[in-house]
């Protein structure tokens, strides 16, 4: 039951991964390559909590914590640099 | 049916759920046809998914093995709090940008956006003009 639904879950988010690099290659624009990052954190994070159920250890949401600020403040800096053309004023 | 087989039910519709609400909003990431229009599918979608597989987590964590953790309350507050802030933060790169002729993007039912008062920018911080609503000259 749970391995079905973390093999489902780990294939649905390793597609939507595809997707995003799919439009971090294509672009157009500075935006659409800043916002296809910041998705693809917010995919490599679920794919991190299915890891942590699929082996059974709570040692990994200590790594999902991290992604998620450090991509919030990387997404947060490259559009105050284009915004702006300084990061830290 | 026992307890953890209930558990396990519930864990596994939650994580099947949240899995495929991502994989809706990266597919309208690819789909969907301009900036604004592609803000959606990821800050919504895949937010809501991601928040489907944490509370799915801290159920298994919870019913199953039977510890309680913080941690995925944590990343779930963590994550609703920073991407609206996020998204807003795109949204405003991209009018910057279509005001600096730097992008173009295809008409939309919406049109071009607004042009704010007094020749200031809607994206950039820059101090307010006067006769605008928050200067501080006439407050």
């Amino acid at each position: 039951m749970i391995e079905g639904a973390l093999t489902f879950g780990f294939g649905a988010l390793g597609l939507a991964l595809v997707m995003n690099l799919w439009r971090l290659f294509k672009g157009p624009g500075v935006a659409d390559r800043i916002l296809a990052l910041d998705t693809m954190v917010i995919n490599v994070i679920g794919i991190i909590v299915l890891t942590g159920i699929a082996q059974n250890s709570g040692t990994s949401f200590e790594a999902a914590l991290l992604l998620a600020m450090v991509g919030f403040v990387g997404t947060v800096a490259y559009a105050k640099f284009l915004l702006r053309g300084d990061i830290i004023e | 049916m026992t307890a953890a087989s209930a558990a396990e039910w519930i864990v596994s519709a939650l994580i099947v759920i949240g899995a495929g609400l991502a994989l809706v909003g990266s597919w309208g990431l690819v789909r969907l046809p301009s900036l604004m229009e592609r803000l959606h599918g990821p800050t919504k979608a895949s937010t809501l998914g991601l928040g489907a597989i944490l509370i799915g987590s801290a159920a298994w964590f919870h019913l199953v093995r039977g510890v309680w953790t913080s941690h995925e309350l944590l990343v779930s507050v963590f994550l609703f709090m920073t991407a609206p802030i996020s998204a807003n933060m795109i949204a405003k790169v991209h009018l910057h940008r279509l005001r600096a002729r730097e992008a173009s993007e295809p008409a939309g039912p919406a049109g071009a956006p607004a042009v704010p008062p007094g020749g200031a920018d809607w994206a950039t911080h820059e101090a307010p003009h006067e006769g605008t609503p928050g200067d501080f000259v006439g407050d």
